[in-house]
């Protein structure tokens, strides 16, 4: 699957999703959409026909807020008709604004409230690894989520426990809910705290295709978990939600809507 | 009741090797043999109850039947979130097995009284919640929630009522008659029923019987039981080794308004101060808070006498 007509319908898609809707967090959605278009276009091994083959990657999106984009690329891969997208956050649709799981195949957690994510990735891991199968468990953490205790509890234990079949990837787009990371709660050195905890840590261009497939591509075998800081631009793709802290929470409507399909459609 | 849910687990892991026990480093001592016998199905998460609740959901999604332990609050306050989100909204075979209900860890102060567990625990959907008064309803108890879907909260304490092993058949949800009566029903859950069996047979002494109901699914509660109690006695007296607000109590309270049920005479024993600040045993507070034998039988002659036989 071409990843980078992925990630272009993934941003079409949530844009119009969030607009209708009248939702927020389109900036987040933006943020993440390479990652979520490179591994469900080249590296989840995931199977539409049969959402919970046993046998699949399991998928968490533990920023759950941005969940418009996992129904996007549910929908693009074949989980679920792509029509029922523009249901998203109307009255008695299955697509909440956070990522739920109840009358949508492929979604492996419901999330919401942040820093849940990892720690059900680490039952997973283990479990998978005790019994000695082969599919891995990716999560997508936000850098704001990175605030939560519950987190760090769960890097301490899927350090401790080696759970080689373990995947982080941190969206840093170095801005969230209020203001910056830096001017809230510093993270930095950010990927030292990951390795001091026992993780093998790569950073990438969370925005570059091939970067970010070649990084999951040679993740090594070890006995370390491993954690991918993918570093992007909160509202990448459209020029006047880039690095804007206002479109966490913002919808666009009217004018705006149009500018940021026109740019999402070049 | 912990060794007996001990024993009882470690009986059930033999015979399902998904079976899971995680424990937020506590039980010392306690779950040794568990550990050494089924090596892979144990483990200790650490003191990081989110974690451990966040890891036993993750277990379930893959369909493991999982109990995580841990005492008094802690595997359930701490991580209420988890239990609600990730546990109970995914409707997974979790169940939280909390060592030391109510004044159980008495002397050790206020942060070890579990005395609001069962309200907060009832109030979450598809949570069933169950508090057993002896020995053998802490090993059908488990051995019920282990096999049932869903998420459980099992509420063990230090004392039990020292019952005779009967000849029945557990239900989650159908409370057990432990005494025959018509002057008036005594309802209660978790170990306290020691206190309330020692009341019932004072009273008796006085000329009267009183019915006495285990009801140790406070969640789904039994409401046939306590219609049968209504339209059979005439009134109603609650005892539980927690607040007044939320329990055994208020559920009890919510069936008969609802219902309509006849009760002419009703009262909750249970933690009507607030948080616990004297230090003493799980007997002493027992006392203290007036929840005793002596409490419990003074209470129910005076609901008798109120009534009327």
């Amino acid at each position: 699957m071409d990843t980078l007509q992925l990630a272009k319908k993934i941003r079409c898609h949530a844009l119009e999703m969030t607009s209708k809707g009248g939702s927020s967090h389109i900036a987040s959605i933006l943020s993440m959409a390479d990652i979520i278009a490179v591994l469900y276009g080249s590296i989840l091994k995931v199977d539409p026909k049969n959402p919970t083959w046993a046998g699949r990657d399991r998928f968490i999106l533990s920023k759950g807020h941005a969940g418009a984009g996992i129904y996007a690329a549910l929908a693009e891969r074949g989980f679920f008709p792509v029509e029922k997208l523009l249901t998203h956050y109307q009255d008695g649709s299955d697509l909440s604004g956070h990522v739920s799981h109840k009358g949508i195949p492929g979604v492996e957690l419901s999330t919401g409230s942040l820093g849940h994510g990892l720690s059900v990735a680490c039952g997973m891991a283990y479990g998978a690894k005790i019994e000695g199968k082969s599919h891995r468990v990716f999560v997508v953490l936000s850098d704001g989520e990175c605030d939560e205790g519950s987190n760090w509890e769960a890097i301490l234990f899927a350090a401790h426990h080696q759970l080689s079949n373990l995947v982080v990837i941190v969206d840093y787009n170095k801005i969230q809910s209020l203001k910056s990371v830096s001017d809230t709660l510093e993270l930095e050195p950010f990927a030292e705290k990951w390795r001091a905890f026992g993780w093998n840590v790569y950073e990438v261009n969370g925005h570059h295709h091939h970067e970010l497939t070649e990084v999951f591509s040679r993740l090594s075998p070890s006995v370390k978990p491993s954690c991918v800081i993918a570093h992007t631009i909160k509202g990448k793709g459209v020029s006047f939600m880039e690095n804007s802290v206002l479109w966490h929470y913002r919808t666009a409507k009217g004018d705006e809507f149009d500018k940021a399909k026109k740019e999402l459609n070049q | 009741m912990r060794d007996c849910f001990i024993a009882t687990l470690t009986e059930l892991a033999g015979k399902d090797p998904r079976l899971m026990l995680i424990t937020g480093d506590l039980g010392f001592g306690v779950l040794d043999k568990f550990e050494k016998k089924f090596p892979k199905q144990y483990l200790n998460a650490g003191v990081a109850e989110q974690n451990m609740t966040g890891i036993a959901s993750g277990l379930g999604l893959e369909g493991w039947t999982v109990f995580t332990y841990s005492i008094a609050n802690f595997p359930i306050l701490r991580c209420l979130e988890q239990i609600r989100n990730d546990a109970a909204y995914h409707d997974v075979n979790v169940n939280i097995a909390s060592i030391g209900g109510g004044f159980s860890y008495g002397a050790l102060g206020f942060s070890h009284h579990a005395t609001e567990d069962l309200a907060i625990m009832r109030a979450l959907p598809n949570v069933c919640v169950v508090a057993p008064s002896d020995l053998w309803e802490v090993s059908e108890a488990t051995k019920a929630l282990a096999s049932s879907h869903g998420v459980g909260y099992l509420r063990l304490d230090k004392s039990h009522a020292k019952t005779d092993t009967p000849n029945e058949k557990f239900i989650l949800g159908k409370a057990r008659k432990l005494r025959e009566g018509n002057h008036l029903t005594l309802i209660c859950c978790g170990g306290i029923m020691e206190e309330t069996l020692v009341a019932a047979d004072q009273i008796k002494k006085d000329g009267f019987n009183c019915r006495v109901l285990s009801m140790h699914t406070i969640k789904p509660i039994d409401e046939e039981a306590i219609r049968s109690a209504c339209h059979e006695t005439g009134g109603i007296l609650t005892i539980e080794e927690h607040s007044i607000v939320g329990g055994l109590g208020s559920s009890v309270s919510e069936v008969i308004l609802e219902g309509g049920f006849d009760c002419s005479v009703f009262y909750r024993i249970g933690l009507r101060k607030g948080f616990s600040t004297i230090v003493g045993s799980q007997k002493h507070l027992r006392k203290v808070y007036e929840m005793d034998a002596d409490a419990i039988y003074k209470q129910a002659l005076s609901l008798i006498k109120k009534k009327g036989t």
